[in-house]
Parts: structure tokens; sequence; C-alpha cells
């Protein structure tokens, strides 16, 4: 069960993704490493424009270039980089190794295409299965995520479905080749909680079942709460903590972390006053100097607009980018 | 439909009542045919009564396309009413001419969700917050601006910034200037429509604590339109849940967490996810199947029996009774008790 002990499945380095605007250049990404585990369902937070949808569409280069520019970092995909690898070889990775989950499925499916035509399309891309074979395989998928009376619905088209039935046939797409990863992007922020806690039923049994990793990112702490084995919380495009789920929620170690929790209202509490972080999130057009949590943040000193603050291990498995011993209240050496 | 005696139904306390709707309804016609006429009714608001009491925030909650937003628009009469009645302490709103509405309108305010949608881009903060300075009340341009910068100061924003205009603030700031502009005529009665739906979440916190600051120092009601139930619990005294229409329960906010007897509000509260990892494990979940009906074609009797996991027959057949069944705690389900 243990999470740790699993083979890596994906191994990013140093990534570094940043945006030429007329307006300057928009620092993205600054410098993000991780790991993912065979089988874990790894939680990214953060607010918008934290970086963590960028962070994983620059893996697979599905943000537009130019203004986009990948300026540094590498991302450890089996035996590939995937950010060197050619076109028709991340192609192949793409919806067939690592599957994609958008936040709106209806732009991102093809209004005039039948859902049939549009979960056989990967299949036929990137399997040896026939045309008979593929649509089998489809009214499968579809049966798989919950949908009734597959076999028919094959040929309705986006428009005819509702909001979480259309995210079900973007999961039963994602899923069409086996991948070894999926990266979900918001998959439930545009649903109805009703709803997305159908989705988030389906995927935690299409996990157990299948084995697949899966990255999913959100704003939302509370679904991911209840879903990851391991977060990874983003600000200002950079990693501050990571830790496994528990040790995240019980002992947040970075004040971001810290702040993000106490401002959150709890459904199974009586309210107490919400602590908000004062400020407004950083401006990414600067090189970031020192943290750039600083300026928001209670226990800022004067090395933390000086020098950026390194992912350091505090407790197994939980790291955090932050020059402050919370735990201790002082300095860390 | 005008016997409002005989149809009150949710006002047991001795509180001052600053709202009270009665049998409220909403269809938008929908047009088809050669000669686009009437074919059929969006009935997004399908007969809901209810009171706010003065000083109170009263909660209403539910998915998308429930009709929350539309209600909290027809009690503004933003949109006409299509049956019912709004009494604003005591007069009814549905009966007004627009000139005697335009009196009313200083003291029943809105704020909307979307602070980039509902501020003119071309507009200086000092003029869109000065605009209903101008049309209701007959202050001089002195006196106006320094009611503008006293009001910033109230929100929270620099009074220097008045002559900026909204895109050079951010989300939560613009919110704050919809809020000036909304408690800018001392208003007693807030419509805030999501007014947190489109922040993050280290916003978020930010707006609702001014929100309920403003509320102390001015002695504000509110209906607090959210789809977010843990916002709601922290920031409501009363919450109504709404469904396809109608108003399935309504009581103070502990009992609505701690006892809801609707089964839609024990599944849409099950299904919130909550922040700790520990409670998520032991959480109970009603997952309920299906999506949400049209509300161009609701379903007969009971309008949640198609999703409701203990629905019988006679669920489809009869429209269960709003009743009382504890002291102010209203639901409309055959087996609540």
């Amino acid at each position: 069960m243990s999470a740790s002990d699993r083979e890596t499945v994906l191994e990013v380095n140093g990534l570094k993704t940043h945006f030429h605007t007329q307006d300057g250049t928009v620092h993205a990404v600054n410098g993000v490493s991780f790991t993912l585990r065979a089988g874990e369902l790894l939680g990214v937070v953060g607010e918008s424009g934290s970086g963590k949808s960028v962070t994983m569409m620059s893996l697979l280069k599905l943000i537009p270039m130019p203004p986009g520019e990948i300026v540094a970092g590498q991302a450890n995909f089996g035996d590939q980089d995937l950010l060197q690898i050619e076109a028709d070889e991340l192609r192949k990775v793409r919806g067939g190794q690592i599957g994609f989950i958008f936040q709106d499925p209806m732009t991102s499916l093809n209004p005039v295409l039948t859902i049939g035509r549009q979960i056989t399309e990967p299949v036929l891309l990137h399997t040896d299965l026939d045309k008979k074979g593929a649509k089998a395989r489809a009214a499968e998928l579809l049966d798989m995520v919950g949908i009734p009376d597959a076999a028919a619905r094959l040929k309705a088209y986006p428009h005819e479905l509702s909001g979480g039935m259309r995210q079900r046939v973007m999961i039963a797409i994602a899923l069409a080749c086996s991948p070894e990863v999926i990266i979900a992007d918001e998959p439930t922020t545009a649903l109805d909680v009703t709803i997305q806690a159908q989705i988030i039923a389906i995927v935690k049994d299409l996990r157990e079942r299948l084995g697949t990793a899966v990255v999913w990112i959100t704003h939302d702490l509370g679904v991911v709460a209840g879903l990851a084995d391991r977060v990874l919380v983003m600000y200002g495009g950079r990693i501050v903590e990571e830790a496994p789920v528990r040790d995240l929620y019980a002992t947040p170690m970075h004040p971001y972390t810290v702040g993000l929790l106490a401002s959150l209202p709890r459904l199974d509490q009586k309210g107490q006053e919400l602590v908000s972080i004062p400020g407004q999130p950083p401006s990414l057009y600067a090189e970031p100097t020192g943290c750039s949590f600083a300026p928001r943040c209670a226990h800022a000193f004067d090395r933390c607009t000086s020098e950026v603050p390194e992912l350091i291990e505090v407790h197994p498995g939980h790291r955090t980018a932050c020059f402050w011993d919370l735990e201790n209240g002082r300095p860390r050496a | 439909m005008t016997d409002v005696q005989a149809t009150t139904p949710v006002s047991s306390t001795d509180r001052e009542v600053i709202v009270s709707v009665r049998d409220l309804k909403k269809h938008f016609p929908i047009a088809g045919g050669l000669f686009r006429r009437q074919v059929g009714a969006v009935r997004a608001v399908d007969g809901i009564s209810f009171d706010i009491h003065r000083g109170e925030t009263l909660g209403l909650v539910g998915e998308s396309g429930c009709g929350k937003s539309t209600t909290g628009r027809v009690m503004l009469q933003l949109d006409d009413a299509t049956e019912g009645n709004i009494f604003f302490e005591g007069q009814d709103l549905t009966k007004l001419s627009n000139s005697q509405m335009r009196k009313v309108r200083p003291r029943a305010q809105m704020i909307f969700q979307d602070p980039h949608a509902c501020l003119n881009p071309r507009m200086t903060v000092a003029s869109i917050i000065g605009e209903p300075l101008r049309e209701h009340t007959d202050m001089g341009p002195a006196e106006r601006r320094e009611r503008i910068e006293e009001l910033l100061s109230i929100v929270g924003l620099d009074p220097s910034h008045a002559n900026r205009y909204p895109h050079e603030f951010s989300g939560g700031q613009r919110q704050r200037i919809g809020i000036a502009r909304a408690i800018a005529l001392n208003p007693d009665f807030i419509v805030c429509d999501e007014p947190i739906a489109a922040l993050d979440v280290s916003i978020q916190a930010q707006v609702v604590n001014l929100l309920l600051e403003l509320q102390q120092s001015l002695g504000l009601t509110y209906l607090f339109i959210s789809h977010d139930l843990s916002m709601i619990r922290h920031i409501a005294d009363r919450v109504a849940v709404m469904y396809l229409g109608h108003i399935v329960e309504l009581t103070d906010v502990e009992r609505l967490y701690d006892d809801a007897k609707h089964p839609y509000t024990e599944a849409l509260l099950s299904a919130v996810p909550v922040p700790d990892p520990r409670a998520e494990d032991i959480r109970k979940r009603v997952i309920l199947e299906g999506d949400l009906p049209s509300p161009s074609n609701p379903p007969p009797g009971c309008v949640f029996n198609t999703r409701c996991p203990i629905a019988e027959q006679k669920c489809s057949s009869e429209v269960p009774e709003w009743r009382e069944i504890g002291t102010e705690h209203w639901v409309a389900c055959h087996f609540a008790e």
C-alpha cells in the first residue's frame, strides 16, 4: 500500500517555462522537480497563476509555443526525456502512454463528431485494433465509466450529453489506450458537487482496478484530501511543499499551506473566523529573487527576499521550501 | 394567491421580517415553430415562499440551474415575477411602477458574481461608485468625492486609487469595488449573488470577512446565494436549499448541517469534500444517480423523485407539502419527520 516503494514512472527535474508576451516575460514555472510513482494519485494544488497547469502541459508540449518557451528541465518517462524527443515520438506518448482530462469537456470534445468517433480515434492511432475492435473497445470504455446503454451512446454528439456525462466521455478517451499516467486538469471544477462526487467515485474505482498513476490538478483542497496519496502545493510557479496527504493536512510546514488551510471554511465544523492571507498573488513578470510568498508571509525575514528557498526534506517524504522552521519557531540553519 | 396571511409559512418567530416572498414563480418562455409562438416554459422558479429577518444572512444554496440566481434577480425586480408577491418592508414590489421601484432601489442592492463583467471598463472607480450617488442623492461634486473616498476606505481600498480603471485592479479588489457601489446608498438589504465564486481561495476569505464586518457595522441584511456549502455554513444564519425551482428545505444553519431532513440536502452535504483526509476516510457518502432533470419539463410529484434514494410510488404522483416539522424547520418531503 505504501506509495514510497513503488517504481518511478515520471521524473521531472528543474522545469522552467516562460511566456514571452507584449508586456514582458511571464515566469510561469520557475524550476519544478517532482516524481510520480506507478499507480499513485498525486494531487497538485495551487491558485490561479501558480503554474500547476502550465507545469503539466509543458511536459507534453501542450502549451502554445510561441509565446511559450520551455527554458530548462528534463522529464524522464521510461527511457525517454519528453522534453527532448522528436514530435513524432511525443505524439505516441500523448494519448497513448499519457492520457489527459481537461477541465471543460464542452470545449475539449469536438461538437461535430460523435462520441464513438472521438473515443475510437486514439485507439486506432495508438493500438493495433481495427475499426470493429476499436468500436467494441469504445463501448467497453463507456461502460467502464458508468455510462448506461453504452453501444447506443456511441452515436450521440457531445451536446446531447450533460456536463457530468461529457466528463465521463473525457475519462473514457483518456483511458482508451490503457495509459500508464493520466493527467487530470481541474476535471471536476466545472461540475456541480453531486456530479463531482460521481466523477470522483469513478476515478477512485478505476484507479484501483487499472493501477494507472494519476496527476490531479486542482485548486480545491477538499477534493485532494479524499483522493490523493501525495500532494504538491504550488505558489508563484514553484513547488513550496510536498507531502503525503495526511501529513500535509495534519502538519503543514509552509506558511502558504498553513494560510490556505486556515482560510477555508469547513462543512463539518462550526464556523470560526476565517483567517485570510493578506495581499495578492505574485506578479510573475520578474524573475523571482527570493521566496515569492515572502510579501504575504508573517514569518518572512531578510533571507526570504534575497535567496530562493529550495525544497528540503523535514520529515520522511515531507518537503518544504521555506527558511522558517515552523515547528520550532526559528529560522532554519 | 393574494391572501398573504393564509399562506404565511415561515415566520413563527417574533423577529422583524424585512423581505417576504410568497408563491414566487418565474417562468421563461420558450419560443418555437414557424411564428415563434410560445411552446413551453423554463420553470426557473416554481412557487417558493420564505421570509428574511432584519440583520440576518439567509443562505440560498443549490446546484447550477436550480433557480437560486433567478430568485435573487426577481426579488430585486431585475426580472419581472411571473406570479407571486415580494414584500419589502411591507410593500409589494411586484405591484410597483418603475418610478415607484426606483425609490426602493437605494435600499435594496445587489453584489454580482463576476467582478470583471459587472464593472464598466471605461469608467473610473470614482464614477462607478459615484453613479448611484449621482442618481439617487442631491450631493454636490465635492461631497460626492468625499463619500467615494470614504467608501473606498471602508472596503479596504486605497482612496487615492479612485481615478483608476477596473482593469488596474485584481479580482478581489474589483469585488471590493462592487461592494462599495452596493453600500453607497446605505441599503438595508443586499442580494449577494455568488460574490466569491470567481475568486481564488486565499482571496475568498478576505471578501467574506469584509462582508461580515459590513453587516455588523452597517446593520445589513443579506440574501447570500452560493453553491459553496462550506462557505454558507460559515456565513449564514439560516439556509434555504433549492432544487429545480423549489425550496426543499429551510432551517437555521446548525440544524441544517447537523440534522438535514430532506434526502436532497443530505446528498448535497455528503458530496462536499472536506479538507481533512482523516475526516474524508470515515465520511458516509450518498452518491446521487443521474443528472438534474430539465426545468422546462420537471418530473411530476416531488421534483427530486427521479434521483431520490428513498422515493416511493407516491413521490412521482403527489407533490409533497411544504410543512414545518420542527420549530423553524421547513421541509418538502413526504417522509421527513
